[in-house]
């Protein structure tokens, strides 16, 4: 058995020798998550600040359901996606399941309500300071939503990397809608699956650790904008 | 709000126009198999021999037998190589699939811990060796997910159901082989795995094969092309062109050139056309 340092060092050479398929996989993980983060922020940002910002019947219910639909199991939504997506399935026609494009709308339901859930949050909180100056002013539903969203922005970056670090990091989901086809769907998560399954457990850490270290870059370059535009505010 | 707007709008349509879907321009088929074929290294050992004389991409979707039959009911996959004969001549009778054809065939072990705590080792029978462990109450790793080794493995139990002491000594881990070895070897339970998948596991700890070479371990595996007649989507061509290269020359003398730490997991042995 390695010890743990062996493993990390392991996990090290793997990135520093630059193995294609693990950059392959690495660059398959990256493209599948940022873009569903990228459609999940589309959807669930706006989502988030209408339901927020504004006052309706049934407002109540809704933030409820959205808050139940962060705990989605990712094996129910790859099991959803599978039967939309089968041959079988009303979507069968499109021929997505077992490509990138089934495991980002997989990973996109699965975010879309983190997304939405924590974007309410953040709005509702500024929308309870502005109300008064909104009114006031006059300003438009639709003003109000945008104006809220503008200056939520900051707050809002680390709600889009909520969404991120669910995505990145469910294996469920993209093994069923994806297949864990080499070198067409396999990512960073279900090859740490695979290798566990063949009893190589110390490759399956290894690639472990290089997908929190990829996660971690990530929210470290992301982080890096959101402070230089805060300085960049302020200046 | 609106530049957010479009960025984001310019960030979907990127992500859509460089989306490398699977429509490539090449050809390729996909294949429901087993964990087996897969976590063994047959296919990254025979695949590339096929895909250099045909040019026919092959992607393997490696689950249960269980589950590849279903999936492949369901229209999702073009061929099948698993290894359940009396579920997959259901299939083909049932519409599903053309005939069925023999690629290969291995054999099931029976492993557990060296220290043997229900003395099994070296039993020629293997219902002999699972009674004794079912007497003893010794822990036992059952996959339990209708999978090829699961149905094998109840045929094997024969009268003795041992589900009745589910949750005791009998342990339904309802996980791919790969995941019930590491769950049995962590309990010191007995397992019964597929010799390949053995052969090629990373994580053996003191567990070694305890009972093979008993006739009802034969483990066969075997070809079925998805019926284009039910689902006329299916690349039967292809599909065709790939069950033919197993059972034929080609693919039966990779099958035998395959091996994993000197040994030969899988044995050809098709039937001829």
């Amino acid at each position: 058995m390695e010890t743990f340092a062996d493993i990390l060092l392991r996990a090290f050479a793997l990135i520093a020798q630059g193995d294609p398929v693990l950059r392959g996989v690495v660059g398959l993980s990256l493209y599948v998550t940022l873009s569903a983060t990228a459609i999940a922020c589309a959807i669930g940002l706006p989502l988030g600040a209408v339901v927020g910002g504004t006052q309706f019947a049934g407002r109540g219910g809704v933030i409820i359901f959205l808050n139940a639909l962060m705990g989605l199991p990712p094996v129910v939504v790859g099991l959803v996606v599978y039967l939309l997506l089968s041959a079988s399935g009303p979507l069968g026609v499109l021929g997505l399941l077992y490509t990138p494009a089934a495991m980002i709308i997989a990973q996109t339901i699965l975010i879309t309500p983190i997304v939405a859930a924590l974007t309410v949050q953040v709005t509702s909180d500024m929308h309870r300071e502005y109300r008064e100056q909104f009114r006031s002013m006059g300003v438009g539903r639709l003003a109000r939503i945008g104006a809220l969203m503008w200056d939520a922005r900051l707050a809002l970056v680390p709600v889009a990397l909520a969404g991120f670090g669910r995505a990145v990091a469910e294996v469920g989901a993209v093994m069923i809608v994806g297949g864990n086809i080499n070198h067409v769907t396999r990512v960073m998560t279900t090859s740490i699956a695979l290798e566990t399954s063949k009893g190589n457990l110390e490759l399956a850490l290894a690639l472990g650790i290089v997908l929190l270290l990829i996660a971690l870059l990530v929210n470290a370059a992301v982080m890096t904008l959101r402070s230089a535009s805060v300085r960049a505010a302020y200046a | 709000m609106w530049t957010k707007c479009a960025g984001l709008i310019f960030a979907l349509a990127l992500s859509v126009s460089v989306m490398p879907t699977g429509a490539k321009a090449e050809q390729f088929i996909v294949v429901q198999s087993t964990t087996s074929t897969q976590n063994s290294g047959l296919f990254d050992a025979i695949l590339p021999v096929f895909e250099a004389a045909t040019g026919i991409e092959v992607r393997v979707v490696a689950v249960g037998t269980g589950q590849a039959l279903r999936n492949a009911q369901n229209g999702d996959g073009d061929v099948l190589l698993v290894h359940a004969k009396a579920a997959e001549q259901a299939f083909v009778d049932a519409g599903y699939g053309l005939p069925r054809r023999d690629v290969m065939y291995n054999d099931f072990v029976l492993i557990g811990p060296k220290d043997d705590p229900a003395g099994i080792r070296g039993t020629r029978s293997a219902a002999k060796a699972l009674a004794r462990i079912a007497a003893q109450k010794a822990p036992f790793a059952s996959r339990g997910d209708d999978s090829g080794t699961h149905k094998a493995e109840m045929r094997m139990w024969g009268a003795l159901d041992p589900t009745d002491a589910s949750g005791t000594w009998y342990r339904e881990t309802g996980s791919g082989m790969g995941a019930t070895l590491n769950t049995g070897i962590a309990m010191g339970a007995y397992v019964l795995s597929d010799r390949a998948t053995w052969l090629a596991f990373g994580n053996k700890a003191d567990h070694d094969v305890l009972v093979e070479g008993d006739p009802p371990m034969f483990n066969q595996y075997g070809v079925i092309v998805v019926n284009p007649a039910r689902h006329p989507h299916v690349k039967v061509a292809e599909a065709q062109r790939f069950a033919d290269w197993l059972t034929q020359d080609g693919g039966q003398s990779a099958i035998a050139a395959f091996t994993v730490a000197g040994t030969q997991p899988f044995y050809p042995n098709a039937t001829p056309r």
